[in-house]
C-alpha cells in the first residue's frame, strides 16, 4: 500500500497490521531516549490547509521519533493564501523531494486527488479531509478500544458493540471508524438527531439509533463527537440545552454503561454540552489515552508506508530496533 | 456556392438515396441521381439527420475566451453535428441587453459554422431580482425568444410570474435552471448515499423538484410557455409528465451526460464529473430515458459548459461545474438511447433537431432532410467504434468525462445552409473549397 487516504483502503490483515505495530511502537514512550533511526533520510511534510493542533502535533512527533525530516506547511501565509492551487503546492513538495506527505484539507476528496495525481510521487497521508474521512483517528480509536476490550496482538475487535454520538454528519472520524470498526468485526450504532445523519446511512454498515438512553446498556465502547459551534445556529437542532439533554453525556447515562464500558471523544471536548467534567475526567473515559495513541499509530502507518516492511518482518524490526 | 451529391445516405424513414445540395438547399433526393456537383461524397453506410440544434450552449464570449470563443465553440457544435446553437446569457458581461446579445449574435454570424441565437437572461446581471429588458432583447438583431438565468435559478416566485407572462406578447419562453437555493447551499454532488459517504454538500432532487412543481403551476397559471432546463430526476420526470398530461405548456430538456453518467463516478473526485445539476443515480437516469424516449422529455441539450484547465485540475470542492458536450453529444445519446432500442434515428431527430427548433421558435432549422428545405444536415456514422480524444476537440477546453472512453459514432460530414462545416470528420474553413 503506498498510500492511506481512506479506512476502506484498509483491510483486515493492513489493519491489524498497523495495530500490532502500533503496539510494538508505543514501548519507545516509555523509555529514555524515544527515537528509531527508521526514517532517517526521509523527508515528510505536513501539509495543512486547516487548523489543527492536536492531529499535526501527533505527527510531528511521531516522525521525528522515527527520526524523519519534518516539513511543517501551513496554508496561512504561505503561497497557498496567495491563491496557489493545490496542484502547484504539490509540484513544489515533489520538486523538494517530499517521501510523504500527510495532509489536512478542509476539502472532502483533497488527499484522493493528490493520491490520484500525477503531481506528487510519495505517499499520501490523509489527515482529515472535509466531512470525509480521518483513517488515521479511526486507527487510534480502534487500537484503544483493543487495549480496553480485547488486548493482545493479532486481537480484532469481533463482537465488540460500539456507539458513536453526535454529528456523524459532518464527522470524519464517523466515517473512518464505521468502516474500520467494521472491518474489524465490530457491531457499530450511530446515535444523533436525524438532522445530523447523512441521507442514505441506511446503506451503512451500521445501526442508527435516536435514542442514546436505548443504547447505553448494550454497549462496550461509548465514542462521543464533537458538535462544532457553527452548526448550533444552522436549524439542526433546537437550542444547546436540548442537544445536551437528548444526546449529551453525564454521570447519570455513564451509570447505565456496563462496568468494563468506555468513553472516547476525539477532542477537543465541548464540555458542559456534549459531555460533563464528570465523564471528561473519570477514569473511565480515554480522550487523553487516544492522544498517546495517536503517535503510535502514525508512526506505524509511517513506517509501513515509508519503511515498505511486510507484516512478517515488521516485529522482528521493531523488537530488534526498540531494543537497542 | 460548393454544389453536393451525397451517394447513399440513409435517410430517417426510408431507404439509402443520393441527395444533391446545391444553392443552399436540398434540391434532388432519389436512387442514382445523375447531377452535376462539384463534389460527390460517398455516404454508404452514413446516416442522413437534419442539422443538429442544441438549446442550451455556454459559449463563454464574452468574457471568458479563455474557456471558448464564439467561433471555438460553433466549430465544436459544427464537429458535432449541430446547425443551431443557443447561447446562453450567463457571459460578463451578462447578455442582459439588447447590446450584448447582438454581439454574440453577430460574431456567430462572423463565425459561419453553426447558427448562433443569443438567450437572453431573465433578470439583470443574473441576479434575480429586476427583470432584465426582454422586449429589447427580443426586438434586437439578435432576436431573442429564449430568456434564462442559467446557473442561477430565478427563484423569487413574483419575478418568475412576471417574466412568465411578460414573455407572452412575443411568443417567448422561459428556460429554468431548477434548484432551490436555500435547499442546496454548499452543494458538490447529489444527495444520496455516496454524497453521505463522501462527505460531500449534497445537492437533494427536492431542490428541483420543488421548483419545477412551482413553475409548471405558475406557468399554468398566467398561460405561458416554460422550459425546464437539463432535468435530472425522476421526480421531475414525473413532475413533467402531470403538467403535460394538464395540457400546459412546459417542455423539457435533458443533457446526454445525465443520460449516461451517475453519481457514482464521483467516488473518484475527478472534477470531470462536477456539473451542475449534479450526476444523479442510476435510476434517475433510467427514468430519464424513459421520458426521453415517450417524449415527457422533449430534447437533448448539451449544456456545453467550457472550462480551462486550471478550473478543473483541482481539488473536487474548488472545481468549476460543467462539462463539454457539444462534441460527443451524438455518440453519447447513441450510447444511451439508440444502441439500447429506446430511442430510433427518427426519434433522435425529433429530439435533437426538430423540437430544439420548435422551442426556440427558430425557423430554417429543425427541418426534415426534403426537397426544398434549407440544407442543413449530418452525415452521421453510427457503426464507427472510437476512443474519445479530447485533444482533438474543437472546443477550447477540455474538461469531457469521457476522455478514453469508447463511444460509438462519429460525424462524417455536416451542412449548414449547403455549406460544409465539416467533412470527412474534420472542420472545413469557411471560404474554403471542400
Amino acid at each position: 500500500m503506498r498510500h492511506l487516504v481512506s479506512a476502506a483502503d484498509l483491510s483486515r490483515d493492513d489493519a491489524l497490521l498497523i495495530l500490532d505495530t502500533a503496539e510494538e511502537l508505543a514501548q519507545l514512550s516509555g523509555r529514555a531516549v524515544k527515537k528509531l533511526p527508521t526514517l532517517r533520510g526521509r523527508t515528510v511534510v505536513n501539509l495543512f490547509f486547516e487548523d489543527s493542533t492536536r492531529t499535526k502535533t501527533s505527527f510531528e512527533v511521531a516522525e521525528k521519533r522515527l527520526s524523519a525530516d519534518v516539513i511543517n506547511f501551513a496554508a496561512k501565509g504561505s503561497s497557498v493564501s496567495k491563491g496557489e492551487s493545490l496542484k502547484d503546492t504539490a509540484l513544489t513538495l515533489q520538486a523538494m523531494g517530499a517521501d510523504a506527505v500527510v495532509i489536512r484539507h478542509h476539502a472532502s476528496g483533497a488527499p484522493a486527488r493528490l493520491a490520484q495525481s500525477d503531481w506528487l510521487h510519495g505517499s499520501v497521508i490523509n489527515a482529515g479531509d472535509g466531512t470525509h474521512e480521518h483513517p488515521t483517528q479511526a486507527l487510534l480509536d480502534a487500537f484503544t478500544m483493543r487495549r480496553h476490550l480485547n488486548p493482545g496482538l493479532g486481537n480484532d475487535l469481533a463482537g465488540r458493540r460500539i456507539t458513536i454520538v453526535g454529528d456523524v454528519l459532518h464527522s470524519r472520524v464517523a466515517r473512518s471508524n464505521v468502516l474500520l470498526l467494521n472491518t474489524l468485526g465490530a457491531e457499530v450504532t450511530f446515535v444523533a438527531p436525524p438532522t445530523l445523519l447523512p441521507i442514505g446511512i441506511e446503506n451503512w454498515p451500521c445501526e442508527v439509533s435516536y435514542d442514546l438512553d436505548a443504547t447505553l446498556a448494550k454497549t462496550d465502547a461509548l465514542m462521543m463527537l464533537r458538535v462544532q459551534r457553527e452548526r448550533m445556529n444552522a436549524a439542526f437542532f433546537p437550542t444547546e440545552r436540548e442537544y445536551s439533554r437528548r444526546y449529551g453525556m453525564h454521570g447519570g447515562r455513564l451509570a447505565k454503561l456496563p462496568e468494563h464500558a468506555i468513553v472516547m471523544h476525539p477532542g477537543p471536548m465541548v464540555r458542559g454540552m456534549e459531555i460533563t467534567a464528570e465523564v471528561a475526567d473519570s477514569p473511565r473515559c480515554t480522550a487523553v489515552e487516544q492522544v498517546a495513541n495517536g503517535v503510535s499509530i502514525r508512526m506505524a502507518v509511517l513506517y509501513l508506508l515509508l519503511g515498505g516492511a511486510t507484516a512478517s518482518d515488521t516485529n522482528s524490526t521493531n523488537t530488534s530496533e526498540a531494543a537497542k | 456556392m460548393t454544389s453536393y451529391l451525397i451517394r447513399n445516405a440513409q435517410i430517417l424513414g426510408g431507404p439509402a438515396q443520393d441527395v444533391l445540395i446545391a444553392d443552399g438547399v436540398i434540391q434532388q433526393i432519389g436512387a442514382d441521381l445523375v447531377a452535376d456537383a462539384e463534389v460527390e461524397i460517398d455516404a454508404t453506410g452514413l446516416i442522413a439527420l437534419p442539422g443538429l440544434v442544441d438549446l442550451h450552449t455556454h459559449l463563454r464570449e464574452p468574457g471568458r475566451e479563455d474557456a471558448e470563443t464564439v467561433l471555438t465553440g460553433t466549430q465544436a457544435a459544427a464537429m458535432g453535428g449541430y446547425t443551431a446553437v443557443h447561447a446562453m446569457a450567463n457571459t460578463f458581461p451578462v447578455a442582459d441587453t439588447a447590446g450584448v446579445v447582438e454581439q454574440v449574435w453577430r460574431l456567430g454570424k462572423e463565425s459561419g459554422y453553426c447558427d448562433v441565437q443569443p438567450v437572453g437572461a431573465v433578470t439583470v446581471g443574473l441576479e434575480g431580482k429586476k427583470l432584465a429588458e426582454l422586449g429589447a432583447m427580443h426586438e434586437s438583431a439578435a432576436g431573442v425568444r429564449v430568456f434564462s438565468d442559467d446557473g442561477k435559478c430565478v427563484d423569487d416566485a413574483v419575478i418568475m410570474r412576471r417574466a412568465l407572462e411578460y414573455v407572452k406578447a412575443f411568443d417567448g419562453v422561459v428556460a429554468q435552471h431548477a434548484q432551490e437555493p436555500r435547499l442546496t447551499e454548499g452543494a458538490q454532488m447529489n444527495e444520496g448515499r455516496v454524497s453521505g459517504e463522501l462527505g460531500l454538500g449534497g445537492w437533494p432532487a427536492v431542490a428541483e423538484e420543488a421548483i419545477i412543481a412551482r413553475d409548471v403551476l405558475l406557468a399554468a397559471h398566467v398561460g405561458s410557455r416554460l422550459h425546464v432546463c437539463h432535468v435530472s430526476t425522476a421526480g421531475s420526470v414525473e413532475i413533467i409528465r402531470w403538467a403535460k398530461a394538464k395540457g400546459w405548456n412546459v417542455t423539457a430538456e435533458v443533457t446526454p451526460h445525465h443520460l449516461l453518467l451517475t453519481d457514482e463516478l464521483v467516488r473518484s473526485y475527478d472534477p470531470a464529473y462536477k456539473v451542475n445539476p449534479p450526476l444523479r443515480t442510476a435510476e434517475d437516469v433510467q427514468a430519464l430515458r424513459k421520458a426521453l424516449a415517450d417524449g415527457t422529455i422533449d430534447a437533448v441539450a448539451t449544456d456545453h459548459a467550457p472550462h480551462p484547465a486550471e478550473d478543473k485540475d483541482c481539488e473536487w470542492a474548488v472545481a468549476a461545474m460543467g462539462m463539454v458536450g457539444l462534441e460527443t453529444a451524438l455518440s453519447v445519446v447513441q450510447q444511451a438511447m439508440v444502441d439500447t432500442g429506446l430511442l430510433n434515428w427518427e426519434a433522435v431527430a425529433d429530439r435533437m433537431s426538430h423540437r430544439p427548433a420548435r422551442i426556440g421558435r427558430l425557423t430554417g432549422q429543425g427541418r426534415p432532410v426534403s426537397v426544398g428545405e434549407p440544407a442543413n444536415l449530418v452525415l452521421f456514422d453510427p457503426a464507427y467504434r472510437g476512443t474519445v480524444n479530447p485533444e482533438s476537440f474543437a472546443t477550447r477546453s477540455r474538461n469531457t468525462p469521457y476522455k478514453g472512453l469508447d463511444l460509438p459514432g462519429r460525424v462524417h460530414a455536416t451542412f449548414l445552409r449547403g455549406r460544409a462545416t465539416v467533412l470527412a470528420g474534420a472542420l472545413v474553413e469557411p471560404g474554403e473549397p471542400a
